[in-house]
């Protein structure tokens, strides 16, 4: 649940012209707090949905385009394959939305009751 | 228990809020180390995402047949046909409209160049990358760039057509800047983490400037007086004349001038001394940037009227120098190729007549050494009095660090680039004299730009000639033709009125007689219109021969190219497009034809070892041509380069490289005429060396090195593999060029590719009664590495072919050329 959620605004976000890429870390941190059920769901699911929407995104530019800028910019940079590239985008893109996912995920603990109180 | 948990219990609720606050912490540090840049990497964040970052810069291979855009500031509705090459062909319904379609149009292809390009020229460039550009800011604002300009804008804005022009021309690119996002900033903006700022008129005026900075901005008078210095006079004439030895001057030899020349100028008093006191003592000009064009009339071509053709060797990058345009509005209809940044065509053809141009080369860049009163420079000794100099502060913004300001000193020369050599860096980017002033056509008032507007509208010879006379620098051999059946060639441009040698040498600045003595009237400057032998043409060599009363310049580029060219045309008859074609890439070496037999005999076969027995067998069935699979050519080429440094290391070779070496011509002058001159001995050996000791040694060097560096002689010694040539990004980004690939021509022959510099733009045009151009630039018409239009038209210029031009006559025309059409309305 949490991760098509990520996935999807992100990728829905990602598509309107003019927002910044730096929504997404509000989407992964908001989505956080709402859905969020353990740790280790929320950072895979914020790391792996931001994943898989900038892989879409970069693929939906970068097929049309024959891969052929992928090509150039990674060259650029001195990688043997523009997969690389798209794998480098990828993991520092999950990275900030694991990130932000977690952040949700400790702000919603925080605000709950402690169990404690309840003793 | 119970009080245990009450303590327990708000200690672990904060840690919550800590553990969360530290979590939020490091996410917005992390977004912004990823926005960040830290040199040299782009912010990796802002570069990478999909969003916003380079992925938007891919391009589709499809584009939309038809699109419509409502523009502020159009007058009325304006078509853009584009054609399989994205080339625009610009309809417009008044001059506003068209300049202001070109700007646009241009800018959304080009906006990057024309960004860099303007930075460069104005000495901003460390305002982007920090103090690494910092000493070629320094000295493009020290030399007086912006000065220049400033005076090239008061001369564009007084003529109000060219006004028109340049301010509707500025507004089309202002109107796509302003349409510009983040998101779809051109890919380098965003690689340089910078944003795209308002173009202003006079960036129109920067580009002129960085135009007579390549073409007429470098010098070798501190190189050359160095050599007065340590070798005198006379040594210095005889291996630095003023003609060479081999000549085919532009205008044909014994021309007569049926006009009154003005007084020509005679020695200065200091001059003369400076030479006498010699007499008993014992940014360099680059060879590659040059050109060639010619024109032949109707009498020898198969339709019956004339060809013109027309090649400018520059430094080949992506994306191109020049950007292929066709401008079309009431009064005018030109094609041809525009350079990003200015308005009008640069080089191109109407209905109705061609033009091209090529460098000329005059000398229009001189030194003065200048007496200052005392420290505080405020005075300077000039005619026998003091004069007051003034002070121009231009202030260079660097990245990351405070501004640099420089308090620039001005004569009446124009400014004094270096004060002093520890003012001057060790790297200067050009051999500046310190302590001199600069005295350079391109720092006067000028407006070249209505040269090119009459240029793109002309009918005739008559027009041809009117357009040239507001014509000031780089001076350039404009080459004509017309359906009239005219053909002309004018050595063109502002050319000061000097003694000859003026200027050779650094010049004396108190003297009043070393100045300017003012203009060779334009209607003398060299012209030929129609010369009997039935074509014109030009490749940098000298404009004249002796005959002509005034001094432009004492080198010149060398004959080679020119011989060739006018060897071949006069020998061709019933010539077509095709045929200029084939002359356009022609790779004959005259070179290797003027001196090769020479070399071969000097030569002992006895004498060789197995691979240079092979070698030599090779390189006496050579063709002459450097074709890219040509094994002779690269075994010449290293050759001929050995046996001219060893010529003149032992006298010239210097760390520092501060003595000019004679010319490539002089050296073919010793070779055949003077083999046992002095300068083939090596003066550091014992020994005595001869001509035929040189071109031994130099052999055996060249084949063991080819020998070391490609193995045994073979395909691997052909010489596209062993010279190879690359298409570099403009700001030389990895991944960005086009690769290294292999390919024939040389700096001296026709086809003058030169690894990095060459043909820039191939143009042939077949006049008549209905025009047809041809023509190929190396690179494409997006400046956008993620757009299949940024080197489309690489593999066409490779394989020496041209691309027939699409010449509309009227937006209604059908074309299945035309792939897609926009359509921009006014608001």
């Amino acid at each position: 649940m949490l991760f098509l959620f990520i996935f999807a605004f992100t990728t829905l976000c990602g598509l309107v012209p003019f927002l910044p890429w730096y929504v997404m870390p509000i989407i992964a941190f908001v989505s956080a707090i709402l859905f969020g059920k353990n740790t280790w769901q929320t950072v895979w699911s914020g790391f792996g949905g931001v994943f898989a929407a900038w892989v879409l995104l970069a693929l939906l530019k970068s097929i049309p385009n024959e891969n052929m800028l992928a090509g150039r910019v990674a060259a650029l940079f001195h990688l043997p394959h523009w997969t690389l590239l798209l794998l480098i985008m990828g993991l520092l893109g999950g990275l900030v939305g694991g990130l932000a996912a977690l952040s949700g995920f400790l702000v919603k603990q925080a605000f709950e009751k402690p169990t404690s109180v309840r003793l | 228990m119970q009080t245990f948990l009450y303590l327990a219990s708000p200690i672990r609720y904060s840690m919550k809020i800590v553990k969360a606050l530290l979590a939020i912490a490091v996410t917005i540090l992390l977004i912004w180390a990823l926005q960040t840049q830290f040199d040299p990497i782009p912010p990796l964040g802002k570069f990478l995402n999909p969003v916003g970052g380079f992925w938007q810069n891919a391009e589709s291979r499809q584009s939309e047949k038809a699109h419509e855009l409502k523009l502020d500031g159009l007058l009325d509705k304006v078509i853009i046909q584009y054609d399989e090459n994205r080339i625009p062909h610009i309809f417009a319904n008044n001059e506003h409209d068209l300049y202001y379609a070109q700007g646009y149009i241009t800018a959304t292809d080009r906006l990057w160049q024309m960004d860099i390009q303007t930075r460069s020229a104005s000495g901003r460039l460390a305002e982007l990358v920090g103090s690494k550009a910092l000493e070629m800011d320094r000295y493009h604002r020290r030399m007086g760039m912006v000065y220049g300009a400033e005076n090239t804008l008061r001369g564009m804005m007084k003529d109000p057509q060219t006004k028109l022009a340049i301010e509707a021309y500025t507004e089309g690119i202002n109107t796509y800047i302003h349409t510009l996002t983040p998101t779809t900033y051109p890919l380098e903006f965003k690689l340089l983490n910078y944003k795209p700022e308002e173009w202003k008129p006079i960036n129109c005026a920067f580009l002129l400037k960085l135009m007579s900075e390549t073409l007429a901005g470098g010098s070798d008078e501190l190189e050359m007086t160095n050599v007065l210095n340590k070798f005198g006079w006379k040594v210095t004439q005889d291996l630095f004349p003023d003609r060479n030895f081999q000549q085919e001057p532009i205008i044909p030899a014994g021309t007569k001038w049926n006009f009154k020349s003005l007084p020509v100028p005679q020695p200065s008093a200091s001059f003369k001394a400076q030479m006498r006191g010699n007499n008993n003592k014992p940014k360099e000009r680059i060879e590659g940037i040059g050109s060639n064009n010619w024109a032949v009339s109707g009498s020898k071509t198969a339709s019956g009227y004339p060809i013109l053709a027309n090649d400018p060797h520059l430094h080949l990058t992506f994306p191109s120098i020049w950007y292929q345009i066709q401008l079309h509005a009431p009064g005018i209809n030109v094609y041809g190729v525009s350079l990003p940044g200015s308005p009008h065509i640069i080089i191109g053809y109407n209905q109705k007549i061609s033009w091209g141009v090529t460098n000329v080369d005059a000398d229009v860049l001189d030194w003065y050494q200048i007496k200052f009163k005392d420290a505080t420079k405020e005075e300077y000794w000039y005619n026998n009095q003091w004069h007051k100099t003034t002070r121009r502060a231009e202030v260079i913004n660097v990245r990351g660090k405070q501004p640099v300001v420089e308090d620039v000193i001005y004569t009446h020369y124009g400014p004094v680039v270096y004060e002093s050599n520890q003012q001057k860096p060790e790297k200067t980017p050009q051999s500046v004299p310190a302590g001199t002033a600069l005295r350079w056509v391109a720092h006067d008032e000028s407006n070249e730009l209505r040269t090119f507007y009459l240029l793109n509208r002309a009918k005739n010879y008559d027009d041809y000639r009117m357009a040239l006379s507001y014509y000031s620098a780089p001076a350039q051999n404009f080459i004509f033709a017309s359906a009239d059946n005219d053909i002309a060639i004018t050595p063109n441009g502002k050319l000061p009125l000097k003694f000859k040698d003026q200027g050779k040498f650094i010049l004396d600045g108190t003297d009043a007689a070393n100045s300017w003595q003012g203009w060779i009237p334009y209607e003398q400057n060299p012209t030929v219109k129609n010369p009997a032998r039935g074509f014109v043409s030009s490749a940098n060599q000298e404009s004249t021969d002796a005959a002509y009363p005034y001094y432009i310049n004492w080198q010149f580029g060398s004959y080679q190219r020119g011989k060739r060219i006018n060897d071949r045309l006069s020998a061709m008859n019933h010539i077509t497009a095709d045929s200029m074609r084939l002359l356009q890439t022609d790779n004959y070496s005259i070179t290797a034809h003027d001196i090769l037999p020479t070399l071969l005999h000097n030569i002992d076969e006895s004498k060789l070892d197995a691979t240079q027995h092979q070698a030599y067998n090779l390189i006496k069935r050579w063709d002459l041509r450097y074709d890219a699979t040509s094994i002779g050519a690269s075994i010449f080429n290293s050759w001929w380069s050995y046996i001219y440094n060893l010529t003149w290391n032992d006298e010239f070779g210097t760390a520092n490289r501060e003595l000019r070496w004679p010319s490539r011509d002089r050296t073919i002058q010793l070779l055949l005429k003077d083999p046992k001159s002095k300068w083939f001995d090596n003066s550091q050996t014992a020994g005595k060396e001869t001509l035929a000791d040189i071109v031994s040694q130099a052999f055996n060097t060249a084949v063991n090195e080819l020998a070391n560096q490609h193995g045994k002689p073979g395909d691997n010694w052909q010489w596209g593999k062993v010279r190879l040539t690359e298409v570099e990004h403009l700001a030389g980004l990895d991944g960005l060029g086009s690769g290294k690939f292999a390919s024939g021509g040389t700096g001296g022959v026709i086809n003058a590719i030169t690894g990095g510099n060459g043909p820039s733009w191939r143009m042939v045009v077949q006049l008549g009664p209905k025009v047809q151009g041809y023509g190929i630039f190396p690179g494409g018409e997006s400046g956008n590495p993620g757009s299949f239009y940024y080197t489309d038209m690489l593999q066409t210029w490779k394989n020496g072919q041209l691309n027939p031009l699409l010449f509309l006559q009227s937006a209604n025309e059908k074309s299945t050329r035309i792939k897609s059409i926009l359509t921009l309305n006014k608001k």
